[in-house]
C-alpha cells in the first residue's frame, strides 16, 4: 500500500548475517564498576561480561577502559567509578540476557546499552579509527 | 536653547543582531555523542539544565537528539542532574 511506504522507509533496516542467517544489530554498552575492587577483580568482572557476550554469539568490535573517573553525583554512596565500554554486534535476544547479568552483579553500579543507528555507527567507526591511530 | 541634535562622543552602537544558527546543521554533525560530556556542557546552563532552542539556535531535530544525549550522560553520571555553578 502506498500510504505506508514512507513509514517503512524510515525504519532502520536490520543487518542480516549471511553466514548464520540471523538478525544482528550493533550495540554499545557503557558500565561503571565500583571503585573498591582490586585491579584483578575488575579485570575478572569485565572478562565475565565478555564471556557472556561470547556465549550469546556476539562479536566484540571494540573495548575501552576509561579508568577511574569522578562521578557527577554519588551512586550507592560512592563518588568515583571505573568506566568501561564495549561495542559489539549481537542478536536482540542476547541483550536481554546481558542486562539481567548486569542487574544481578553487585559490582556494577550503573550500565547503559544502546543500539547504534546508522549515524551512531558511522561516528563509532570514526572514533575507533582515531583510537587506532593514537595507538600506532 | 534647545539642542536639536544629540551628539555622541563615540558613534552609538547599533547592535546588529547576528542570526542564530544550528551548529549541528552548519558543521554537519549527524550524531551527538553522549560520552563527550565536555561538549554537551556547552548546551547547559550553570545548574545543568538544557538550554532552550531560542537561546542556542539549535534546530528542533537536533535539539531532540541533544536532549537524548544529555539524558544518557546524566544516567551514566557524566553530567549532573542538578548542581550549582557547574562551569
Amino acid at each position: 500500500m502506498p500510504i505506508f511506504a514512507p513509514l517503512l522507509r524510515k525504519r532502520n533496516k536490520p543487518f542480516i548475517n549471511t553466514q548464520t542467517n540471523r538478525m544482528t544489530n550493533q550495540y554499545e554498552t557503557v558500565f561503571i564498576l565500583t571503585p573498591v575492587l582490586s585491579d584483578e577483580q575488575t579485570k575478572e568482572t569485565v572478562e565475565k561480561f565478555k564471556g557472556i557476550l561470547a556465549e550469546q554469539g556476539a562479536e566484540i568490535v571494540n573495548e575501552e577502559n576509561w579508568g577511574m573517573k569522578k562521578l557527577a553525583y554519588p551512586i550507592e554512596k560512592k563518588s568515583t567509578g571505573v568506566y568501561f565500554m564495549l561495542e559489539y554486534t549481537a542478536e536482540p535476544a542476547a541483550i536481554a540476557k546481558l542486562e539481567v547479568a548486569y542487574r544481578r552483579d553487585e559490582r556494577v553500579i550503573r550500565f547503559l546499552t544502546i543500539k547504534q543507528d546508522k549515524f551512531h555507527a558511522a561516528y563509532a567507526e570514526k572514533r575507533r579509527n582515531l583510537k587506532k591511530q593514537k595507538e600506532d | 536653547m534647545a539642542q536639536s541634535e544629540i551628539r555622541y562622543l563615540t558613534p552609538p552602537t547599533v547592535d546588529k543582531k547576528q542570526k542564530k544558527y544550528c551548529r549541528f546543521k552548519k558543521y554537519g554533525i549527524k550524531y551527538i555523542d553522549y560520552k563527550d560530556a565536555e561538549y554537551l556542557k556547552r548546551f547547559l546552563n550553570e545548574q545543568g539544565k538544557i538550554l532552550p532552542r531560542r537561546i542556542t539556535g539549535t534546530s528542533l531535530k537536533y535539539q531532540r537528539r541533544l536532549a537524548q544525549a544529555v539524558k544518557r550522560a546524566r544516567h551514566l553520571a557524566l553530567l549532573p542532574f542538578v548542581t550549582d555553578l557547574m562551569k
